[in-house]
């Protein structure tokens, strides 16, 4: 073998611990992608390879996927938010025809998935299978459930009170609360020449997939196979196979294409097991798919917050003291926190107090930027709230106290873009429709790491690239081929992409805006491995030279320094006989890197009769090192904004604090944006090529909600401090203001 | 949903015998943007679902010597789009082109949209044994009651849903009613009813009867109208608030004013006080307040909803200046 290797160390961290191993990867004289600006497809804007499949409808979903001889199931859920099952019988749902199974609490294997008690209205309590959704619904209704109502409590609020009902039988509602601090807060305050104190909320958010959650299970000699909307086929693999005790080879996850998650199909959902579960009691396969319903009530949430906010500064600005304390609830699963530090800026003396909530409500899960736009909502308040008290731009207030350096580039280049210079220097008048501007800004972390993947070159020159991450709509698919046809010298039509399934080798799960630093890296180390190793078949025998002096492009292979000496694709790839060449590779280091700032402008128009806010305009900064495709990013970037704006103006799910529900679980009345709501919005890219590829799914979403807000404040005087903005509020704080 | 009969009509006489005497047994469908939502969610759960659209010419508008008749299935887009209803009318086609999405006007008819049900969120849900479900509690009470009524409330507090009643209603419009006996006519202003006067339904239409046109009586000279509608989105939502005015003017004097408000009551909510107020008034921004004012003075918000009158009150104003 001729081909030249470096060694290149690995660091991964598991669990506190750090690991470094050495690898072997190709030496090629170049580091990280090398000259984005010449390439043809890496870097480049180019059109999903599955686009035409999604628009003309031939794309599957799991949601669309029929098995021969396959039985729909439905999960019957606890009516109450808090209650102990008495009694359930479910002989007249059985003696239904069509019903195939039934599973109830006491049933093998069901203890952890179906509850005899229940904490919040919507728990799993008894599963069946029938031949059609029709009759399943009907069945399901027919499952007679005694309950015993207990006390509960759902809003975090009245959870801390005393003598609140006690969620979890083990501790109390309120967490143990955990401070982070530096400096001392008292001499800072009393440094403190301007302070600001005041109280924020933000509302508990649900995910609203387009695809609700769900998945089909088909068990074969004991073997299990599920297809399953998810952002992770790994960990459903993982925790399926330990739910029903059998190895993780008798588990196989296929994901093909799938209508989001955001966070909220990260993990082995319960929906999977009781459709498996299902299964196999009935002996053939069966598919379960949540409704709207239960996606709002069940499969997730980012938890709200109250956070009582107290700032300091010098006269000049500069930053001196910050107090927090904060409390929300994620339900069941209490974990409510945000970023421990005053977010994005720095302080000298601060003092952070969290507080996590138990209510009798449905379990937080991660939701694009876990925590993230919580806090930045509090924080670009109350600087923005600052700056009017110190009678200061607020982009200056930023740009003073804030030590990232790429995020005041990104600051200033997005000023200009949006025209910050034209903003009013004081709130417009609280009458009539008036116009006003307002900035945000977050911080994310993304990044990659542990993924392998698998190139087969085949004699007659096919490409096929396999890995077993998944595509959860944002295009990884598309940046696998780029990747690929880049190195091979072909377009993107020559390269099959197989991933989304657990045959193919491990990646992690799509979430935390890792997917594309985790598996670009891994797939640009299997390519370039592969081109070489083909080369190394015929390089020296063919044309006399190194595999690295040859060069792959438009679908040719020839020699760098003698361009005349040439073979096609087809013809290099005959050279390996009748085997296809396979080469495992894997993420290297080198090629990707994490953390980054986001930015946000945003004018608004506000009707002070009505106090209903439109936003008009948008200029989303962003970074994500090298962008693999900016047509993608963008998509990325819009869609971020988009859900911000839903979060910022529309979004909430709503509570009725006497019988424990959620009272808008659909999309009537929890509303998210429509296309009427779509405002202008100019993506900008801030471009830092040389860091490698960075992760842009979450950032985006971060600054929206605090910049319309601010906005809002510089159109006509409302400081609205909780969000979603909604016209009552706006009314409210306009009421305020002219009170004086 | 509950298992169904599903029976094609084929004439306006023959549906009152398909719906029988007894409330919720039987329910029309005609675009069934409402209907299949109710049947889904077990609000509504007949034995027999009736189909207008097998009745064949129940969909027209025609401009008659007393007056424009419009067909019950007659669809919102059809409205929207008709030349025939010329500038008096346009009241109509504003609050018309505000319902939903186009997708739903496509499909949705103006008798459907007349008689669709309440959105309140504890009535819709099957999680709710709500007054209106024949419980023993409204939750808006003490539950959370942003959307609620302000005006007319009591036992329940529901808001009538409809964007085109309000428009019809400030025009005078009758409809026509078919019942076992034939047909009768009716002003939309005694069409619905209070909850204090009956819980179950939002108009007085009997079990066995159905709505088979809608009547709305030319209007004098000079006379201008105007929808104006609150939601916190444009692309489907229903009214936070909304008024439909008219006014008939002489000069800058107006002769003659009607004045409805939407999303406020459990019916479309038409203030004779303020129309009356209004007559022989010159418009100024000091009488148009007044008149706004008036129009909410019986208002009784409840705990999360009282923004409703300070935002009802500053668009009937505005409804009023734009007019004049
Ligand atoms: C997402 C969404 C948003 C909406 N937004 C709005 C809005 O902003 N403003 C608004 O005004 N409406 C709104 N609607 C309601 C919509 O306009 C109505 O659903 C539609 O107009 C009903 O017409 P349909 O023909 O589909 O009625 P159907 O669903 O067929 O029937 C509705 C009800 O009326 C009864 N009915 C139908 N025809 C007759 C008749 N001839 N005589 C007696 N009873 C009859 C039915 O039995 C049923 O109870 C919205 C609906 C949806 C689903």
């Amino acid at each position: 073998m001729q081909i030249k290797m470096k060694k290149v160390k690995i660091v991964t961290r598991r669990r506190g611990e750090t690991t470094e191993t050495w690898i072997d990867v190709p030496d090629t004289g170049e580091e990280g992608w090398g000259d984005v600006a010449g390439m043809k497809y890496v870097g480049q804007r180019h059109q999903r390879i599955d686009a035409v499949e999604k628009v003309t409808g031939r794309a599957k979903y799991t949601y669309d996927m029929k098995l021969p001889g396959m039985l729909y199931g439905k999960i019957l859920r606890s009516a109450y938010p808090r209650a102990r099952v008495v009694r359930i019988d479910a002989s007249k749902a059985a003696a239904l025809p069509g019903v195939k199974a039934i599973i109830l609490p006491d049933d093998e294997g069901a203890a952890d998935l179906l509850r005899r008690e229940c904490r919040y209205a919507g728990q799993e309590v008894a599963a069946v299978a029938a031949t059609t959704l029709e009759i399943a619904e009907d069945a399901m209704n027919l499952i007679e459930v005694q309950y015993t109502e207990l006390p509960f409590v759902v809003h975090a609020d009245k959870a801390l009170e005393s003598g609140a009902a006690q969620v979890q039988d083990d501790r109390p509602n309120g967490s143990e609360p955990r401070v982070n601090e530096q400096g001392d807060i008292n001499v800072g305050f009393a440094e403190s020449e301007v302070t600001v104190e005041a109280g924020y909320k933000t509302e508990v958010h649900t995910h609203v997939s387009l695809e609700t959650h769900g998945s089909i299970a088909h068990w074969e000699n004991g073997k299990l196979t599920v297809w399953a909307s998810t952002q992770a086929i790994s960990a459903t693999q993982g925790g399926l196979s330990q739910f029903f005790g059998i190895p993780n080879s008798d588990v196989r996850v296929i994901k093909d294409h799938m209508g989001g998650g955001f966070g909220s199909k990260l993990g082995p959902r319960p929906e999977y097991a009781v459709a498996a579960l299902l299964a196999r009691k009935a002996g053939v396969p069966v598919k379960l798919m949540l409704t709207r319903k239960e996606e709002h009530i069940t499969t997730g949430n980012r938890p709200d917050s109250f956070q009582n906010v107290k700032i300091g500064a010098k006269k000049n600005g500069k930053l001196v003291a910050y107090r927090r304390e904060n409390f929300g609830t994620g339900g069941i699963a209490g974990r409510a926190s945000i970023p421990g530090q005053p977010y994005l800026y720095e302080v000298p003396n601060f003092r952070v107090e969290q507080t996590d909530v138990y209510t009798h409500g449905g379990p937080q899960t991660a939701l694009r930027a876990p925590g993230h736009p919580q806090a930045a909502f509090a924080m670009e308040s109350v600087m923005d709230e600052l700056a009017a008290a110190l009678d200061m731009d607020p982009m200056a207030v930023r740009q003073m106290n804030d030590p990232d350096e790429t995020r005041r580039n990104m600051v200033t280049l997005g000023a200009e873009r949006f025209g910050w210079d034209k903003r009013r220097a004081t709130p417009g008048p609280a009458t009539g429709i008036q116009r006003g501007m307002g900035m945000g800004a977050g911080v994310w972390g993304g990044g990659g790491g542990r993924t392998k993947a698998e190139g087969v070159i085949h004699p007659d020159g096919s490409v096929e690239i396999r890995c077993g991450t998944q595509d959860v709509g944002v295009g990884t698919k598309t940046v696998i081929a780029q990747i690929a046809a880049e190195e091979f010298g072909l377009t993107l039509d020559d390269i099959i992409v197989k991933i989304g399934d657990t045959n193919y080798p491990p990646s992690g799960g799509s979430g935390g805006s890792t997917t594309c630093a985790s598996v670009s890296p891994a797939v640009k180390n299997t390519v370039q491995m592969a081109r070489l190793k083909l080369f190394d078949t015929f390089a020296s025998s063919t044309f006399g030279v190194s595999p690295h002096d040859l060069e792959a492009k438009d679908g040719k292979v020839y020699v760098k320094s003698d361009p005349s000496k040439s073979m096609t694709w087809q013809q290099a790839a005959a050279q390996l006989g009748d085997e296809p060449l396979v080469v495992q590779g894997q993420w290297v280091p080198g090629l990707s890197s994490s953390g980054v700032p986001a930015v946000q402008f945003i004018e608004v128009e506000v009707n002070t009769a009505t106090g209903v806010v439109k936003v008009v305009r948008v200029v989303a900064v962003n970074t994500s090192g090298l962008i693999m495709n900016p047509l993608l990013w963008e998509s990325q970037v819009n869609g971020g904004v988009l859900m911000g704006i839903g979060y910022g103006l529309y979004e909430e799910r709503i509570m009725d604090p006497r019988a424990g529900y959620m009272v808008n679980p659909n999309l009537e009345a929890y509303r998210v944006m429509g296309a009427m709501e779509i405002p202008e919005i100019e993506v900008v890219a801030y471009n830092q090529p040389e860091r490698g590829v960075i992760g842009i799914g979450e950032p985006p979403f971060i600054p929206t909600a605090p910049a319309i807000a601010n906005a809002v404040y510089n159109a006509c005087g409302a400081r609205v401090r909780a969000i979603p903005i909604t016209p009552d509020k706006v009314l409210a704080a306009l009421a305020e203001r002219r009170e004086g | 949903m509950k298992k169904f009969a599903y029976i094609d009509a084929t004439s306006v006489d023959t549906v009152p015998s398909l719906l029988g005497r007894r409330f919720g047994q039987a329910q029309v469908l005609a675009g069934g943007t409402d209907l299949v939502g109710e049947l889904k969610e077990y609000i509504a759960t007949p034995d027999r679902v009736v189909n207008l659209k097998s009745i064949p010419g129940l969909d027209y508008i025609r401009q008659e010597d007393d007056g424009l008749k419009i067909g019950p299935l007659t669809t919102l887009a059809d409205i929207e789009t008709s030349t025939l209803i010329n500038d008096q009318y346009s009241v109509l086609q504003q609050a018309v082109s505000a319902i939903a999405s186009p997708q739903i006007r496509n499909v949705g008819t103006i008798a459907g949209n007349i008689c669709q049900r309440p959105r309140c969120w504890y009535y819709r849900s099957e999680d709710f044994d709500c007054l209106k479900n024949g419980g023993d509690t409204c939750y808006s009470v003490r539950g959370v009651n942003r959307y609620h009524a302000i005006i007319g409330g009591g036992p329940c507090y529901i808001v009538h849903p409809s964007d085109s009643a309000v428009a019809l209603m400030s025009l005078n419009a009758s409809v026509k009613i078919q019942g076992p006996r034939g047909p009768r006519e009716e002003m939309l202003d005694d069409f619905f009813v209070l909850p204090e006067l009956n819980i179950m339904r939002e108009n007085g239409l009997r079990a066995n009867e159905f709505v088979t046109e809608i009547i709305v009586p030319a209007s004098k000279p000079n006379t201008k109208g105007i929808y104006v509608k609150v939601r916190e989105r444009d692309a489907i939502d229903f009214a936070m608030a909304s008024v439909a005015v008219t006014m008939t003017m002489s000069g800058n004097t107006c002769s003659e004013a009607t004045v409805v408000l939407g999303g406020v009551a459990p019916v479309p909510w038409r203030v004779p006080d303020v129309e009356q107020f209004l007559q022989g008034k010159q418009i100024t921004e000091d009488v148009a307040s007044a008149a706004a004012e008036m129009a909410l003075r019986e208002a009784d918000p409840m705990s999360d909803n009282s923004y409703k009158i300070e935002m009802t009150q500053n668009i009937v104003s505005q409804a009023i200046l734009d007019l004049a």
